[in-house]
């Protein structure tokens, strides 16, 4: 028990006390300390929030043990450095960890996971005051870290709200990250994981993949993404992976695509984007099935003539065909890119022509003969009505 | 000459064809809203239409007015009264009329379906202050192009001509000097070469005003810097008067000069 008229007034002397195995509670109140080291299995909780107050000057809690709980704390004041990433909470080379219920305000790095395995981070809130992207940190790191589960924890304002780098068989469930600087969520050189239900809201782009294979995404919201360089979800070097049942609402770019090849898309959602999907560079045997592209000023754009990629049973809000048969599908097959996606790839000033007659006009003439756009890229059999 | 406006005003007001237009924008306006509540999206469709239709329609009008009254502007030359001013009359006459069979005939469905409560009211005041100043040139473009030519096929041919080079043909030359030189900065000159076209500044403004400028990039943040601000809103206003100045003057000049 740690409170500041009982027998431990600081949690790190508490800490270095207690035996293995046992409870160290920490009672409301502020406490000035930072540099706790933990090395030994013990569960720390705080109870109605003490607030440990690292005042800037380095990482707060250290763990070099395996087995060790952490749950109700109100964590602030991390210090910055350019040299070393403080933390608000560092677990090292640790197994079997819960990290539950905490508050993170004002820090540099949140938690931060190096070489731990088979954990859980729950529930946690963490609110950074990230402004510059070169001297702030992220809000839960993980490095070379197998086997974590990252769930219900809300994240906003710092450089990337969950950064993934080496670590395999992460499953990432019921997140909110908002209003972060660079990326919601971020994935470099890490295979297996999975993330969803998770909502990624008006950051600078809400999910980057890059350099990673088989990866899982189910069932998120990215929306609002908007500006000069924002995309919902970023893509690059990610092979095998599948995308099912997102929604991309009001996203600049929905997806950006780049050298991403066996990934199927299926049953997601695009409306109000400015650019559903932008293919970059090689980009082979994707398939497109049952999405929804609704009110997008372009669908998809593409910068090559050639294409390997199948898009099947869309419904795109755009199609003019008609459906003489009656089973929902229409009977004229679907060209989903458009000249002026094309032309604004080459000329991006050229997009100040967005809405013009002379555009449609071109545009028009391009959908009843291709010449500048791939011509097997057709959806063959789009749908009459959205899909629900 | 404001006499003159008010006979033109309401030979006008009497005539079909301020009905059918009147009638077409009331049709276009509770349709469209019928088929999607949303006002925002509402406004985009509109602004099609009035990027395209308004001039051409303006045009139509102005140089069919002329040609039509041709008639009875020669007995009012026989009068002692100031001859441009006959004529600026006629002007203000059609232009007005035009546009207030435009604001009256949007403004309604949308007041209707509950504009006045939604925040869409400042783009949808925008758009109809954008469309009378379309009204407004165009007109005065039309009556320029009718008394350079009596012949009256030659002035409608000249009149759709001027309109289908603003609204298609100069995109067409814009598009093809864009990517012709696309390896230089082209910003500043995108600016300027959209600033001088009356339908592509409409088109421009509207689109600003609705955020589709994140989607233009680099580029867009330029516009957004001259079209969000205060001078850079004057600039284009000041662009659309001088285009609405510009025809005035020709008439004054014309009208003083011509043989009838």
């Amino acid at each position: 028990m740690v409170c500041a008229g009982c027998n431990y007034a600081k949690i790190g002397t508490a800490v270095d006390a207690a035996d293995p195995f046992d409870t160290v509670l920490v009672a409301k109140g502020e406490y000035l300390e930072h540099g706790i080291k933990i090395t030994k299995p013990l569960c720390l909780i705080g109870e109605n929030y003490p607030k440990v107050n690292g005042e800037f000057k380095g990482e707060i809690i250290t763990i070099f043990a395996d087995s060790v709980t952490v749950d109700g704390l109100f964590l602030v004041n991390v210090g910055t450095s350019y040299t070393v990433d403080y933390a608000a909470l560092r677990l090292v080379r640790c197994k079997y960890f819960d990290i539950k219920n905490l508050v993170l305000e004002r820090l540099f790095f949140g938690i931060y996971l190096e070489k731990a395995n088979h954990g859980r981070i729950f529930h946690n809130k963490i609110i950074g005051n990230a402004k510059d992207e070169y001297n702030s940190g992220n809000g839960i790191h993980l490095w070379y870290s197998h086997n974590i589960v990252v769930e219900r924890n809300i994240i906003q304002k710092v450089r990337d709200g969950i950064y993934l780098e080496f670590s395999d068989s992460v499953s990432i469930r019921n997140n909110h990250s908002r209003e972060n600087l660079r990326y919601g969520l971020h994935f470099m050189f890490s295979n297996n994981d999975s993330y969803t239900n998770n909502i990624f809201d008006n950051n600078g782009a809400g999910v980057a993949v890059m350099f990673s294979k088989f990866i899982v995404m189910t069932n998120n919201v990215f929306k609002n993404n908007w500006g000069s360089t924002s995309y919902g979800l970023l893509l690059k070097e990610i092979y095998d992976a599948e995308i099912s049942n997102n929604r991309f609402i009001k996203n600049t770019t929905g997806i950006n695509i780049e050298g991403s090849n066996r990934i199927n898309y299926t049953g997601n959602h695009f409306e109000s984007n400015g650019w559903a999907i932008k293919v970059l560079g090689a980009c082979y045997a994707n398939v497109f099935t049952q999405n929804n592209f609704i009110n997008n000023s372009f669908d998809l754009s593409y910068n090559s003539k050639l294409n390997d990629n199948r898009f099947e049973g869309n419904y795109w809000s755009s199609y003019s065909g008609y459906d003489l048969d009656r089973d929902g599908i229409g009977d004229v097959p679907y060209r989903p890119v458009k000249l002026f996606s094309y032309i604004a790839n080459r000329t991006p000033e050229s997009i100040v022509l967005l809405r013009s007659l002379f555009m449609d006009i071109i545009d028009f003439s391009e959908k009843v003969s291709p010449v500048f756009t791939p011509d097997n890229l057709v959806d063959p059999y789009p749908r009459m009505k959205a899909i629900k | 000459m404001l006499k003159i406006l008010k006979y033109s005003f309401i030979d006008l007001a009497r005539s079909r064809w301020t009905y059918v237009y009147l009638l077409f924008y009331l049709a276009l306006g509770f349709v469209l809203l019928f088929l999607n509540n949303d006002l925002g999206k509402g406004i985009i469709t509109i602004m099609n239409v009035i990027i395209i239709l308004v001039p051409l329609i303006s045009t139509i009008f102005g140089v069919m007015y002329y040609y039509n009254s041709a008639e009875f502007t020669e007995l009012l030359l026989a009068m002692p009264i100031n001859r441009p001013l006959i004529f600026i009359g006629q002007y203000l006459g059609v232009a007005i009329s035009l546009s207030i069979s435009l604001v009256l005939g949007l403004g309604i469905p949308f007041l209707i379906y509950g504009l006045s409560q939604s925040a869409a009211i400042w783009d949808f005041s925008l758009l109809l202050l954008i469309g009378s100043a379309l009204s407004f040139i165009f007109t005065g473009l039309a009556f320029n192009l009718a008394m350079r030519n009596d012949h009256k096929i030659k002035g409608f041919s000249y009149a759709i001509l001027l309109w289908l080079f603003l609204a298609v043909i100069y995109d067409g030359i814009f598009l093809m000097l864009l990517i012709v030189m696309e390896d230089y900065p082209l910003d500043v000159f995108a600016l300027i070469a959209t600033a001088v076209n009356p339908i592509d500044l409409s088109r421009i403004l509207v689109l600003l005003k609705l955020d589709i400028s994140a989607l233009m990039g680099y580029t867009g943040a330029v516009f957004k810097s001259f079209a969000g601000t205060l001078p850079g809103m004057l600039v284009a206003s000041g662009m659309l008067f001088l285009w609405t100045a510009i025809p005035i003057l020709g008439i004054f000049r014309k009208s003083r000069r011509k043989d009838f």
